[in-house]
């Protein structure tokens, strides 16, 4: 039962360096849309959450009121308060340091530290990804504000698939159990069936409901896996 | 975007990642427990199809698909991320370039 290989810091880093690059993105569009280096720097340093900060600024460039820039913001952000059950275990333990670390809590952070085998490199995966990718990613900002559009539309470069990639590789040490394999397959049609039909950011939460088949099918099945490891209440086994 | 509306959605955006860490992640604890393994999967596997098919609020077909799936094989194929990035992003470039 294999997780990803290799040190976690590899791909921490190329992760990082991938969101840097559509951090640029996002300050071309933020600066296109009308908003200034200082409203871009405290976006990406405070808001922090790559999606919910593209909808805010889309909404903007698309006429659209601050209020509904915020709500549709904020309905992409919800996501990250299910991320914050899922990667506990690789936070501190008292309240002042989980709300230190609720920060760094988004996509990529959860998905490096659970994608970890080991218990005992959750914590510096999550760790090492949110210090070098928040860096990354306000680094990214700042230049694409300052420079502008030098670097051409990132479609070209097919940067539109390489976070989908990232996360078909994350999501592999998760998919290993039939449990596992009925989560993300329900997750997936629920979100198919979703997105059509539903506002950005409800097809995440709306697929949340891929645990009630998935529980079904581990009960039938002893557990095994890196998920069964993870979900050991014994205390001792908390990083 | 107006000042006091930017604070608000960085305290908001805060807010939902504390609420997450901290009460939601105690009750989930208590009342799911073990069945917590199992939401990354799910998590991620909407993820995936949202930033795979999605484009303006509809589904759609185009050169990220491939590149995709041409990343998923490589990750099957336990290839190392910078790989499973490279290959993404190469052939759906190159798709574009061609179409």
């Amino acid at each position: 039962m294999k997780g990803r290989t290799g040190p976690y810091w590899r791909d921490c880093v190329v992760v990082s360096l991938a969101v840097g690059v559509i951090g640029v993105t996002f300050g071309v569009f933020a600066d296109a849309a009308g908003f200034d280096l200082a409203q871009i720097v405290v976006m990406s340093a405070l808001v922090f959450t790559g999606a919910s900060q593209f909808a805010a600024v889309g909404v903007i460039d698309d006429g659209g009121s601050g209020g509904a820039a915020v709500g549709s913001a904020l309905l992409l952000a919800v996501r990250n308060a299910l991320y914050g059950p899922v990667v506990r275990r690789a936070l501190p333990v008292g309240l002042a340091g989980r709300l230190g670390a609720a920060h760094f809590v988004i996509d990529e952070t959860t998905a490096m530290a659970v994608a970890q085998t080991d218990h005992r490199h959750a914590s510096g995966a999550f760790w090492f990804t949110a210090v070098t990718l928040w860096l990354c990613w306000n680094a990214g900002s700042v230049a694409g504000a300052v420079l502008g559009a030098v670097m051409g539309s990132p479609e070209a470069w097919g940067l539109d698939a390489a976070f989908p990639a990232i996360f078909v590789a994350l999501l592999a040490p998760h998919v290993r159990t039939p449990a596992g394999r009925t989560s993300a397959l329900v997750a997936a049609a629920v979100a198919l069936g979703a997105v059509p039909v539903t506002a950005s950011g409800i097809p995440i939460l709306l697929a949340v409901s891929a645990l009630i088949p998935a529980v079904f099918v581990q009960r039938r099945q002893p557990p095994t896996g890196p998920g069964a490891d993870r979900g050991s209440r014994d205390p001792g086994s908390a990083p | 975007m107006s000042w006091p509306l930017l604070i608000l959605l960085a305290a908001g955006s805060y807010g939902l990642k504390a609420l997450g860490v901290t009460a939601l992640g105690s009750v989930v604890e208590r009342r799911l427990g073990p069945v917590v393994s199992l939401l990354p999967a799910a998590l991620f596997s909407a993820l995936i199809v949202v930033m795979t098919f999605e484009a303006a609020g509809e589904l759609v077909l185009d050169s990220r698909v491939a590149g995709v799936a041409v990343g998923a094989v490589a990750a099957w194929r336990k290839a190392p991320l910078l790989v499973v990035v490279a290959v993404a992003m190469a052939v759906t470039a190159g798709l574009r370039l061609l179409v």
